[in-house]
């Protein structure tokens, strides 16, 4: 342990902290902005590059910045100095001088650390106006917005895009004050390897890095009398929604959510998790037949478009992996644009199908050709769920006081099964829970069994659960040893690629989805987690989507009513030939 | 022939004094300097003069590397193997022959031979001249053949090498280096001995020493000079500190900018190599060092040392910061030492003279002697090597010539961009380390710019601050825009928009960006301004309140004027760049304010004081 | 049904078929170096790659930046981040005659800021422009290490020292194709 005096209190702390956590440990909050500490992924980002930080360290000739300086033995720490405070104002005026201070009109309005600290500072003046930096606005893509001139060079989201996710399509670029970052030679993000994680954009403390936002398109949409507009909510949409309205994280607000879509004035609310279900049919069945015939394994789940995107950029050698079976997005919009509209009689392109989504990549798989039979979208808009918490506000409606309401029907029934595909780990474990039943009621012909519960079944795979990046379990059903994997992270998903490349590493199946610690953590999340300094938030988020599977009478996706009068009704069985035009996809080698 | 004892060395030296041939050397300098003034053609005549003439078996034309006396280049060294030696400056191709008529002995008819006041204190007695350089780094520069190898091993090359690996061990090589008190010549001052014993004193395994070459202080030469002219001081130096530390690979990072040193070292690298003074198992004791280069590409910053790593790594030169030293994680996560040229350089003599001989030389505090490149408006501009306690005033007016055109002497700009201006009342102060930070000055690596009454400090300072913007690697908040604010202030007060707030603005940012930037280039970037504002505040309170650039240097607050003295003789309008002078033959000429671009030419070409500037 | 499998010419393709030699040649080069699977050492060699190919094509496009990643298994987007880091690396292409002025502080002080607006007024370009016809580059350096012939200016290789507004016409006159 190192002692040291922080404000003249004693402060005991072990070798290797710095002095910003020794600080805490005092109830000391030391501004920062450039640093960040992912300790759910075992990512610090400590660039020590925009000196909010600083303190008085006795003897040192300068001062020190706090996030990135180990303490001493004996060391004599003063934060709130003159100097130090005056310090840090300067530094906050140059970084408002070289900043539009358009806080009224920005994304990040409210939600800005830089805002947060000028108000906290309350500077009233900026002595040094200057030039400011231009660069044109990137908004070319359909998911992620760059406004570089409200860049604050604090580089998260580099270490986001290339420690975290390993992507590596942003870097620093230039230097001295032209110094920005950015893709290569400054190529719009759509015309790069970009994923749209949106994990850089959880990381930019302002405004620069924002989602392109469709709220607009769906209120026109919305207030359009020759149009029909459903609405599907994803799974990890109902258990972070609530932080948009104060309430704590991980409270669960399904019911509120519904309601809140009904009064924006949607037709139909459905739910994203009634399709993740049907996702869980066609890639169970896959699972199954790669399992019988030994061939193609492991199979890879298809579900996050951020990975998807991922695998066609960085293993476009690996293209045959992945299950064929498209996101529950998709597949939403396939069966709404077909099957749904047919039902109640409405021309398909005057249904509009929104998603409410954590993600950004959603935003950019719904815009994919192979997703447009015959030029009409299966999914027109995607909104995330910070744009529903602005439209909820914006309509007034009074989220909070809502009573909880019930998904419509056919599209809105779901299993357990499907809720926890918001969590890393939750895909393979409703995978598996029917792939359990099928391997178990195995029939003497060979074929499935598709919509039979086994008696003493596993429900609960509670290996493949929690926050690590990498999971590894093996699970006995019946004669078969399963092995299966579970990654988040795309950092973690490239370790694991890696090593199933080369033959060293051998599963029957893996999900993997883009963002650490799976949708729960999307990059349309809301942000407020981003500054809570631990790993609770995303903690708290998991724990909800897990409480909400238990708290469902049908735990498994073939057992889901909905499920099986579709099948019946439409699509015949599983990789039918119907359900494998509607609801199975391709994948495009991109380099 | 391969070296594999410290007696074979003696032996190979044996050898070459054997085969020395006794004639009188005509020295011909060739650096980047002498080149740039002509040397080479100047060699190629020599050298055809002497074969025309026959006269090979006397005379013996040898390329060497830069002797330091910029103001004369080309010029021609006539030595003889008594020592005896003139040496004649602005050497033209038509002065050959009677140079080489007249031998060491005498001094050519109609010419005339520059003095040096140079004394090279391993070989020679302290003479009893006033002023005189002092020459340790610098001891074989413009005296031996660079590009051969034999050449440095007639000065004693390689043998504080054998003495260390072969007598000493690694401890006892840091120690003596710790009692010697050399201190890093570049920038910093921090004692060399004490960080080659962090870096020994880490846990075994791959250890980098790096020769920091990057050399970016703008008007600042000496490294270039040591690297063209006694590469293997260099080498011979980093093994002695790979030993010491415990490193077997060393790295020179070189500028791009010098291509002439790349050429030399790699040609240093590979005869060292086949001789086995470099490579594995040396003298035989089982040590073993490579050298590799790395090249910059452009950058001042990676002259830092955490930046210059990342450089190598092949990353972009943004300094981190420290803790931790590289001493302790360094390239690629090893410790690594870096140590300037410079410093290198003094360590054979070192070990070859020892501790106390190096201590017996300048000031307790900062022993040893310091290049210095002298450079502006100073009349010998060139290299000076002198003893660390000296005045400035004997290296400006002694050894440096004085001011050019017998104008007034303004200020010292010492330190390079990050250092501060020394003006006339300080110039006898003794140099070291801490006297020049007393003034607001710094050592920096040794560039000394002279500036002359005709200087604007304002203009100056906004000079520097312009260098520093460009050269900021932009990571952190005050050195990135707070440079560029400094900057901006300085350049609406040049351009007479300057307002009354700006003074201490233009201080209180200057003490926030030294106090909070993360490398040294932000921590001493406001240095200039600081130090201008301090020794001539009048000059910025002209620019701010009067509206007027007392050096008449800040065009934008000056005009040329034709006054009544004109007789119309035309040579101006001749000689203006945008042709802006108009009038008829023997009538008063006019300028055209709207095009005049304030040059300065016509008040310099006319001959009758006819153009005033206001 | 379109999708993203689409074939169009990539940029290797493009490059391989404009600049046959040059590609050829930077990827002999490239071959002589120790290109392995360990990213971080490959990494070392960049930066005399870059030297390398602004070499043989005197800049550096995208197309060849990303030849360069593809071969040491680097992100194009660190790649470009290393050329506009360093003044040295060019993703332009710049004039047949790069001229240079120094701009260190003993040029500085003897005037090297007015030899270099009067090479920019009279090319009609700005300080690290090429000119329209491809000709002239204009660019300053921080000292060449002739400080002694200050203020200096380098036109490729050439040197031209004592420097004067006046004397800029004759040095544009001495570039001749
Ligand atoms: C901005 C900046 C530029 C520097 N440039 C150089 C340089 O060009 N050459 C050099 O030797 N040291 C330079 N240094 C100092 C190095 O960081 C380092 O201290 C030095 O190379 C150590 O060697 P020494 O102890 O032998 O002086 C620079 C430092 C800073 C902050
Ligand atoms: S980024 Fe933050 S400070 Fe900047 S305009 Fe937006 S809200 Fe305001
Ligand atoms: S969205 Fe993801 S892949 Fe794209 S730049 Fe951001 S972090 Fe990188
Ligand atoms: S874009 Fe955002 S995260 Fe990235 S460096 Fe700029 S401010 Fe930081
Ligand atoms: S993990 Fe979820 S939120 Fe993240 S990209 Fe994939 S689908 Fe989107
Ligand atoms: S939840 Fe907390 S710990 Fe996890 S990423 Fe966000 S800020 Fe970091
Ligand atoms: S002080 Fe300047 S050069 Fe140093 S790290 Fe900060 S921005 Fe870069
Ligand atoms: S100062 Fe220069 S531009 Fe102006 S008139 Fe005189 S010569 Fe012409
Ligand atoms: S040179 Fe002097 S005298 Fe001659 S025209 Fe010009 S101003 Fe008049
Ligand atoms: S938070 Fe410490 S330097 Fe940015
Ligand atoms: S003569 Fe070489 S540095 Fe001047
Ligand atoms: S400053 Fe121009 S050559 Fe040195």
């Amino acid at each position: 342990m190192v002692n040291l005096k922080i404000n003249n209190n004693p402060v005991s702390v072990p070798e290797g902290t710095t002095i910003l956590e020794a600080a805490a440990k005092l109830g000391l909050k030391i501004p920062t902005l450039c640093h960040i500490n992912w300790d759910c992924f075992h990512v610090e980002h400590r660039s020590g590059s925009c000196r909010i930080c600083v303190v008085e360290v006795t003897g040192k000739p300068n001062l020190a910045p706090a996030c990135c300086t180990p303490v001493a033995e004996g060391m004599d720490v003063h934060t709130n100095t003159m100097r130090a405070i005056q310090a840090r104002r300067t530094v906050l005026e140059l970084l408002l001088s070289n900043h539009p201070k358009d806080c009224l009109v920005c994304t990040k309005n409210q939600n800005c650390n830089l805002q947060s600290l000028a108000s906290e500072f309350n500077i009233q003046t900026i002595r040094y106006e200057g030039e400011q930096t231009k660069l044109a606005v990137d908004d070319n893509g359909a998911a992620i917005r760059r406004d570089m001139s409200k860049c604050i060079m604090c580089r998260r989201c580099e270490t986001a895009c290339n420690v975290v996710q390993t992507v590596g399509v942003l870097s620093g670029v230039n230097r001295g004050f032209n110094a920005t970052v950015a893709p290569q030679n400054f190529l719009p993000l759509d015309q790069t390897a970009c994923v749209f994680c949106g994990q850089c954009v959880l990381a930019c403390p302002v405004g620069a890095l924002t989602e392109i936002s469709y709220k607009d398109e769906v209120w026109q949409a919305l207030n359009d009398p020759s149009k029909t507009v459903i609405v599907q909510t994803a799974p990890a949409v109902r258990v972070a929604i609530g932080e948009k309205f104060d309430m704590q994280p991980g409270e669960i607000s399904t019911g509120k959510l519904v309601a809140a879509l009904r009064r924006l004035g949607f037709a139909k609310v459905f739910d994203t998790d009634w399709s993740a279900d049907l996702t869980i049919m066609e890639e169970a069945t896959e699972l199954f037949g790669r399992i019988k015939s030994g061939k193609n394994l492991p199979l890879l789940t298809s579900c996050c478009p951020g990975w998807v995107n991922f695998l066609e950029h960085q293993f476009p050698d690996q293209l045959h992996m992945p299950s064929t079976a498209k996101s529950p997005q998709q597949m939403f919009g396939a069966i709404a644009k077909s099957y749904y509209a047919d039902l109640i009689g409405v021309d398909p392109s005057d249904l509009v199908v929104v998603s409410i989504m954590p993600c950004l990549a959603k935003k950019y798989e719904a815009g994919r050709p192979e997703f447009a039979p015959n030029g009409v979208r299966d999914v027109d808009y995607v909104l995330s769920t910070r744009e529903l918490a602005s439209m909820i506000k914006e309509a007034g409606v009074m989220f909070n006081s809502l009573p909880d309401e019930d998904y419509d029907d056919p599209l809105g029934e779901s299993s357990g099964a499907s809720v926890i595909f918001g969590a890393s780990g939750g895909v393979l474990e409703a995978a598996l829970r029917t792939a359990a039943d099928w391997i178990l009621n195995a029939q003497p012909d060979g074929s499935i069994a598709y919509f039979e519960d086994a008696a003493d079944s596993p429900i609960d795979f509670v290996a493949v659960r929690g926050l690590e990046g990498i999971k590894e379990a093996t699970v006995k059903i019946g004669d078969l040893e399963l092995k299966a994997a579970v990654v988040s992270g795309l950092g973690n998903a490239r370790k694991l690629l890696e090593k199933i490349r080369s033959g060293e590493s051998q599963y029957h199946a893996i999900e993997i989805m883009a963002c650490p610690g799976g949708c729960i953590n999307g990059g349309g999340q809301p942000y407020s987690f981003c500054s809570c300094g631990g790993s609770d938030v995303l903690e708290a988020r998991k724990n909800a989507v897990y409480r909400a599977d238990e708290g469902k009478a049908i735990r498994k996706s073939h057992l889901n009513p909905s499920i099986i009068k579709i099948y019946k009704d439409f699509l015949g069985h599983p990789n039918s030939e119907l359900a494998h035009k509607l609801l199975h996809t391709h994948y495009c080698a991109k380099k | 022939m391969i070296i594999k004892t410290p007696s074979d060395l003696t032996a190979k030296v044996a050898e070459l004094k054997a085969g020395f041939s006794g004639k009188t050397q005509l020295l011909v300098s060739l650096g980047t300097c002498g080149i740039a003034a002509g040397g080479s053609p100047i060699a190629a005549a020599l050298r055809k003069h002497v074969t025309e003439q026959g006269l090979e078996s006397k005379f013996e034309v040898v390329d060497v590397g830069c002797l330091g006396l910029c103001y004369c280049e080309p010029m021609i060294e006539v030595k003889a193997a008594n020592g005896k030696s003139l040496i004649y400056g602005n050497v033209t191709e038509e002065q050959i022959p009677a140079i080489v008529a007249a031998g060491a002995d005498k001094v050519a008819e109609g010419l005339q031979v520059q003095a040096t006041n140079i004394y090279y204190p391993e070989d020679q007695e302290k003479p009893e001249k006033k002023v005189v350089q002092t020459r340790i780094a610098l001891r074989n520069s413009g005296r031996i053949n660079p590009e051969k190898i034999e050449d440095y091993l007639l000065k004693d090359g390689y043998q504080a090498l054998a003495k260390v690996l072969t007598k000493m061990k690694p401890e006892e090589v840091c120690q003596q280096l710790v009692d010697a008190g050399l201190r890093g010549r570049g920038g910093a001052g921090f004692p060399t001995g004490k960080k080659w014993q962090f870096a020994a004193a880490q846990p075994k395994g791959q250890k980098y020493i790096i020769c920091n070459a990057d050399e970016g202080d703008p008007g600042a030469f000496m490294d270039r000079a040591v690297l063209e002219g006694d590469p293997h001081a260099v080498l011979e130096a980093m093994a002695i500190g790979g030993f010491a530390v415990g490193a077997d690979t060393g790295l020179i990072y070189i500028r791009a900018e010098y291509p002439l040193a790349i050429a030399r070292l790699k040609k240093a690298i590979e005869q060292a190599t086949s001789y086995g003074l470099l490579g594995k198992n040396i003298f035989s004791t089982g040590f073993n060092f490579t050298i590799e280069l790395k090249y910059g590409a452009g950058a001042f910053v990676c002259g830092e040392e955490t930046a210059l790593i990342h450089s190598i790594e092949g990353k972009r030169g943004e300094p981190t910061f420290k803790p931790p030293f590289p001493a302790v994680r360094g390239l690629w996560g090893k410790p690594t030492i870096v140590n300037n040229v410079e410093t290198l350089a003094n360590i054979p003599a070192i070990f070859r003279k020892g501790a106390a001989w190096f201590k017996s030389i300048g000031t307790p505090g900062s022993p040893g002697s310091k290049v210095f490149a002298l450079a502006g408006k100073i009349n010998h501009v060139g290299l000076v090597e002198v003893p660390m306690g000296i005045k400035l005033r004997d290296v400006i007016f002694e050894l440096g010539g004085g001011i050019t055109d017998g104008r007034e002497f303004k200020v010292v700009q010492i330190g390079g961009p990050s250092g501060g201006c020394i003006t006339a009342k300080n110039l006898d102060t003794a140099i070291d380390y801490e006297s020049l930070k007393a003034l607001g000055s710094m050592m920096g690596s040794g560039g000394m710019i002279v500036m002359d009454e005709d200087t604007c400090m304002v203009n100056v300072a906004r000079f520097f601050l312009d260098f520093t913007v460009d050269e900021s690697c932009g990571k952190c908040t005050p050195c990135r825009i707070g440079n560029k604010r400094l900057f901006e202030i300085l350049d609406k007060i040049c351009a007479g928009k300057g307002t009354p707030e700006m003074l201490d603005q233009l201080e209180e940012l200057s003490n926030v960006i030294k106090d909070t930037s993360l490398c040294g280039l932000g921590q001493t970037s406001p240095n200039p301004v600081l130090s201008t504002l301090k020794n001539f505040p009048d000059e910025y309170k002209a620019h701010i309140f009067e509206h007027r650039c007392p050096a008449a240097v800040c065009t934008a607050m000056l005009n040329y004027i034709i006054n009544d003295k004109c007789i119309g003789c035309g040579l101006c309008a001749r000689k203006c760049p945008v042709n802006c002078i108009s009038g008829t033959q023997k009538t008063r000429h006019h300028i055209d304010q709207s095009k005049c671009i304030k040059c300065g030419v016509c008040m310099r070409t006319c001959k009758f004081a006819a153009i005033d500037r206001k | 049904m379109t999708c993203c499998c689409e074939k169009t010419e990539s940029a290797l393709e493009k490059l391989a078929r404009l600049e046959p030699e040059k590609t050829a040649q930077l990827n002999a080069f490239i071959d002589t170096l120790p290109i392995g699977k360990d990213i971080e050492s490959n990494r070392a060699h960049l930066i005399i790659a870059l030297h390398q190919a602004q070499g043989i094509f005197g800049y550096l496009p995208s197309e060849v930046q990303q030849l360069i990643a593809e071969r040491l298994k680097l992100t194009r987007s660190e790649i470009y981040g290393v050329i506009s880091f360093y003044s040295y690396f060019t993703d332009k292409p710049i004039g047949r005659f790069k001229i240079n002025v120094c701009c260190g502080t003993a040029c500085f002080v003897k005037g090297a800021n007015l030899v270099v607006e009067q090479f920019s007024r009279e090319l009609n370009i700005k300080e690290g422009e090429t000119s329209a016809d491809g000709r002239f580059f204009l660019g300053v350096l921080r000292c060449v290490g002739a400080c002694s012939l200050a203020p200096v200016v380098m036109v490729n290789e050439r040197v031209y020292g004592n420097v004067t507004p006046a004397m800029v016409s004759q040095i544009i006159a001495d570039c001749k194709d």
